[in-house]
């Protein structure tokens, strides 16, 4: 195991953060708007986000990255400044960081599919490469590669983010199938565990798509299948549209609740996705520290 | 009539080189085309859907079996132009307003097509003004909304609004679909139909379209 991740866990289960976007909206990000480019655009916001994960007791906070491949920056014509785009968002979030926590830069889908033929396997992989470099080049300590749902894309970007050297995170959403413990593509936890070892990944995980209730099961199987650490960030339940804006039922003590349960399914880092916040790591951490799974 | 059970297999299959060269054969042994189509094909394409639904298939699968039944119509549907018959409906898809995320879209788009709809792709971002001409110039039966983001959700609602403001929302059967999309969402803000996946979506709109002709 990669030294930081030794470091990291030596301390028991490590609080990760929660959702970004809602935090942007609040701050003036428009429906629609990529919010990547606020790392060029509006870096003091961004680091407000991140500064608020940081003071909920993050020990990884991730960084403003998720849609900054540069195939999903090429939809609102950013293209070509990705490498500027991934290099800002690291070090917004090392800076929020500073000693208090560890950043691990996110990596999410380009947004295209390789077996439609939207995209070639060598564009996708080059585009990974180069995001995963920029986040290494502004300072990331880790790669998070997260929300996937093909096995084929996620392997391209663990191969990406291994050639940093830094420890990388490979995090599918499964929320498919009737017993919604499928990838949209059809992949099991177990073949996403099995294969994504084989890949090289550090870290397995499953996040968003699915409420925290459904992840104790997910993780479990996860777990089962693989000897590395597990990383888990479910979402505070699925939306439900409210006079027009989307409303998360979990409150931050239910979602907290289940902490212990999950740390005794195998899960090292947890934190949450979609409609989670500062509150519900502030409520996780507590639940860990009283189910003795942290220090401090 | 041996060859056409071949042809529902080779689709369900998505062995896109047998159920063309199957098609070719039996539209030159002088098979009827509609009896092709409404006999093998399209059950083919139910039998793909009933999989997706039990979990025998997924996403990749379903891909697969719509693009060997894409290649088959591509060969049968100018016999059936040529006696007269009509599409089952036109659908003018695409995702909505300040939203560019299309993989859904794509899916359910491939999926109508495969479901012998015609398909007008009008792409990402889709202004209301687009979903009106599309109704108004090119004659579209129904339109497929996508959104996968919560805050580009309420684009749908714009979009119906829009269509109801151009006089042309009685024209049209406004289905949608997206992540965080549900059918409470689709009854408040008046779409037609909502699914949740890319396979029942053909149900839905061929549901939608009994009756227009």
């Amino acid at each position: 195991m990669k030294a930081l991740l030794i470091e990291l866990l030596s301390a028991g289960a490590v609080l990760t953060d929660g959702s970004w976007g809602v935090h942007m909206q609040s701050l003036g990000l428009q429906p629609g708007e990529s919010p990547d480019v606020w790392n060029l655009t509006h870096p003091d916001l961004v680091a407000k986000v991140a500064g608020a994960y940081v003071e909920a007791g993050s020990r990884v906070i991730l960084t403003n990255t998720f849609g900054a491949s540069r195939i999903m920056l090429a939809r609102h014509g950013y293209g070509d400044q990705a490498t500027a785009i991934n290099r800002a968002g690291a070090r917004i979030s090392k800076e929020a960081a500073g000693d208090r926590a560890r950043v691990f830069a996110s990596i999410g889908p380009s947004g295209a599919m390789l077996m439609m033929g939207d995209v070639t396997e060598q564009d996708l992989s080059n585009a990974f490469i180069e995001q995963a470099q920029a986040l290494a080049e502004g300072g990331a300590d880790g790669i998070v590669i997260e929300t996937m749902s093909d096995l084929e894309e996620t392997k391209l970007a663990v191969a990406a983010a291994r050639a940093t050297g830094l420890p990388v995170v490979a995090s599918m959403t499964f929320d498919s199938g009737k017993n919604k413990d499928r990838t949209m593509m059809g992949v099991t936890p177990e073949q996403a565990a099995v294969e994504l070892t084989e890949a090289g990944a550090d870290v397995i995980g499953a996040n968003c798509g699915q409420g925290i209730e459904s992840y104790v099961t997910i993780c479990s199987r996860l777990h089962a299948a693989t000897t590395l650490p597990i990383w888990i960030k479910p979402n505070a339940g699925l939306p439900e549209m409210v006079d027009g804006q989307a409303v998360y039922h979990t409150t931050p003590e239910a979602f907290a609740s289940y902490a212990p349960t999950l740390s005794a399914s195998g899960a090292s880092f947890i934190g949450g996705c979609c409609g989670s916040n500062p509150e519900f790591i502030r409520r996780l951490k507590d639940a860990l520290r009283v189910a003795g799974n942290q220090d401090s | 009539m041996e060859d056409l059970k071949e042809l529902f297999e080779a689709i369900v299959d998505g062995n896109a080189g047998k159920s063309k060269a199957l098609t070719a054969k039996a539209l030159t042994e002088g098979v009827d085309p509609q009896e092709i189509l409404n006999k093998y094909m399209i059950p083919a394409m139910d039998e793909v859907g009933r999989r997706f639904e039990t979990n025998e298939y997924f996403v990749p699968e379903l891909l697969i079996a719509a693009r060997a039944m894409k290649g088959s119509l591509e060969l049968i549907k100018p016999r059936l132009v040529a006696s007269g018959a009509k599409p089952i409906g036109k659908v003018a898809i695409g995702t909505v307003k300040g939203d560019l995320h299309d993989i859904g879209k794509n899916l359910v788009a491939a999926m109508l097509e495969g479901g012998g709809f015609e398909i007008i792709d009008l792409g990402v971002d889709v202004t209301p003004d687009k979903f009106v001409k599309a109704v108004k110039e090119k004659g579209a039966s129904i339109i497929a909304l996508s959104a996968l983001l919560t805050t580009t959700m309420p684009s749908m609602k714009t979009t119906i609004e829009g269509l109801k403001e151009a006089g042309v929302r009685n024209q049209v059967k406004v289905i949608i679909g997206g992540a965080p999309v549900t059918q409470k969402y689709a009854d408040e803000i008046g779409a037609d139909g909502y699914s949740d996946n890319a396979s029942s979506a053909v149900a839905l709109a061929r549901k939608l379209s009994v009756g227009d002709n």
